[in-house]
């Protein structure tokens, strides 16, 4: 099975460790290898890439390491591809030529 | 455990042996360069921020002091604000020869080459009359930087190189770590880590300073590249929280200043540091070899691959793409960790080993392939002075 990693436990994303696929059924494993869940992926993602393992209201935290890396910017659903689409720095904002990476 | 290194007369350790041929403005370069050709061991780099950057000189002599530069031969053309005397000044109160060729005072260039020639053909046969020896690593002062980040960098790359760097402060040694705005979003991780209030605060102005380096209304300044963003990192306290990783959880002694007239240096604290600076990779190390560092250990997602002329540079990726695709150029599989085939604490060790070995003269990748980049970071006393941060 394909699995992604959740870091700290409060985390709400997790980071593939292989592409990923839409539809593909995602084990999550803690940084100390334990299965956390199973999730089913809503988008596919590659190596590296974010995948949502709860709901996320626009506005909330988005969790990595234990730490808010920024907000949703819109709604995420569990399963849901996250990156810059919908997640906006609570910093330093990317530019408009850094979103037009994606 | 020891290393075996190269001891210079003011007792600080160097783990190579170069002669550093350096040209204090463009106008000197290709002299510099050519003084320097079919040399083995000797490099040649150039402050190349026009001729009137006298907020170089403080790195250039940092970078003539450091302990694995065996001895300097400067390349002025004459009338440069970069002054090569007061920097020799400095350099021979490490008790390294240093000598001086003016272009305009000599005559031509092919008189100033053929005479530089001379002298760095008599630094060579000197220094290579000297043997390494066994050294403690408190001998050793580490930089770590990172670079073509991806998210395998915070989680697989990083972190050994953090288990690393604790690794060698429990032995004595001192290590560095610069790009401030790599810990916007990582404040009380770091400040946390710092050894009393003084520190705290230090660490703290750090990274707000460079806030308001990098947030000025009006001004769109790209401070991510495609490659993190195609590598996953979505903000940057994302990248930031990974990038922190990499200097690992001993206490943070202090920041390290890099004043108008000297850069504040590292050998022989002990202990974890930070330093004043930028982010950018090649004048980040240019800033940390000016501090004294010998090695530098590099992590990177996407596959940086450079070199630097004063230190060796150990790359580490944790990509395992990159590892597939790139391992020529890897000096450290960390991939192993992200796959969960390694403990994290497993790769550190590895990268221990490897620091040993290099600082004892094992060649890393880039020094096989005979890679020297050098660039230098303009301190901008404008905007210092227009963000109220002199």
């Amino acid at each position: 099975m394909k699995k992604a990693i959740m870091i700290d436990d409060k985390d709400n994303v997790a980071t593939a460790i292989v592409a990923i696929d839409i539809g593909d059924e995602v084990e999550v494993i803690s940084s100390r290898q334990e299965v956390v869940c199973c999730i089913k992926a809503k988008d596919s993602l590659p190596l590296g890439h974010k995948i949502a393992i709860s709901d996320i209201k626009k506005g909330a935290e988005v969790k990595k390491y234990g730490t808010a890396i920024g907000k949703a910017a819109k709604n995420i659903t569990s399963g849901e591809y996250v990156h810059i689409h919908n997640v906006q720095s609570n910093r330093l904002p990317l530019t408009k030529h850094m979103l037009s990476y994606k | 455990m020891d290393f075996q290194g190269f001891v210079r007369t003011n007792d600080l350790v160097g783990v190579r042996n170069k002669i550093l041929v350096m040209a204090t403005s463009d106008c000197a370069e290709p002299a510099a360069r050519m003084i320097a050709r079919g040399f083995e061991g000797v490099v040649a780099v150039t402050q190349h921020l026009g001729c009137i950057a006298i907020e170089t000189a403080p790195t250039l002599t940092g970078v003539a002091k450091n302990a694995n530069i065996a001895a300097v031969l400067i390349v002025s053309m004459g009338c440069e604000g970069v002054e090569p005397e007061p920097i020799m000044a400095e350099v021979s109160k490490t008790g390294k020869d240093v000598e001086l060729v003016k272009i305009q005072e000599i005559g031509t260039t092919r008189q100033t080459i053929g005479h530089g020639r001379e002298i760095v053909q008599r630094m060579l046969e000197k220094a290579g009359k000297q043997k390494r020896g066994p050294f403690d690593l408190s001998h050793l002062a580490i930089g770590l930087k990172c670079g073509g980040s991806d998210t395998t960098s915070g989680i697989a790359a990083n972190p050994a190189i953090g288990v690393m760097a604790d690794m060698m402060v429990d032995a004595g040694a001192s290590v560095l770590m610069i790009e401030p705005i790599e810990a916007i979003g990582a404040e009380e991780y770091l400040s946390s880590r710092a050894t009393d209030e003084e520190v705290k605060r230090a660490i703290r102005k750090w990274i707000s300073d460079e806030e308001k380096r990098w947030s000025i209304p009006g001004a769109s300044v790209d401070f991510m590249c495609r490659g993190n963003i195609d590598g996953g990192l979505t903000t940057l306290e994302e990248k930031a929280l990974g990038a922190v990783h990499k200097g690992g959880h001993r206490p943070i002694k202090g920041v390290l200043k890099n004043r108008r007239d000297c850069l504040e240096t590292v050998p022989g604290r002990g202990g974890f540091y930070l330093q004043e600076g930028t982010h950018e990779e090649i004048p980040a190390i240019t800033y940390m070899a000016a501090a004294g560092v010998n090695i530098i250990v590099f992590a990177t997602g996407r596959g940086g691959v450079f070199g630097h002329a004063i230190c060796p540079v150990i790359r580490v990726t944790g990509n395992p793409e990159t590892w597939a695709k790139m391992n020529e150029d890897m000096d450290v599989n960390a991939s192993t960790a992200m796959e969960g085939k390694e403990s994290i604490e497993s790769v550190g060790r590895r990268i221990f080993d490897e620091v040993v070995a290099v600082a004892s003269g094992k060649l890393t990748k880039s020094e096989q392939m005979g890679f020297d980049n050098f660039a230098l970071w303009r301190y901008d006393s404008r905007l210092e002075a227009l963000l109220g941060l002199l």
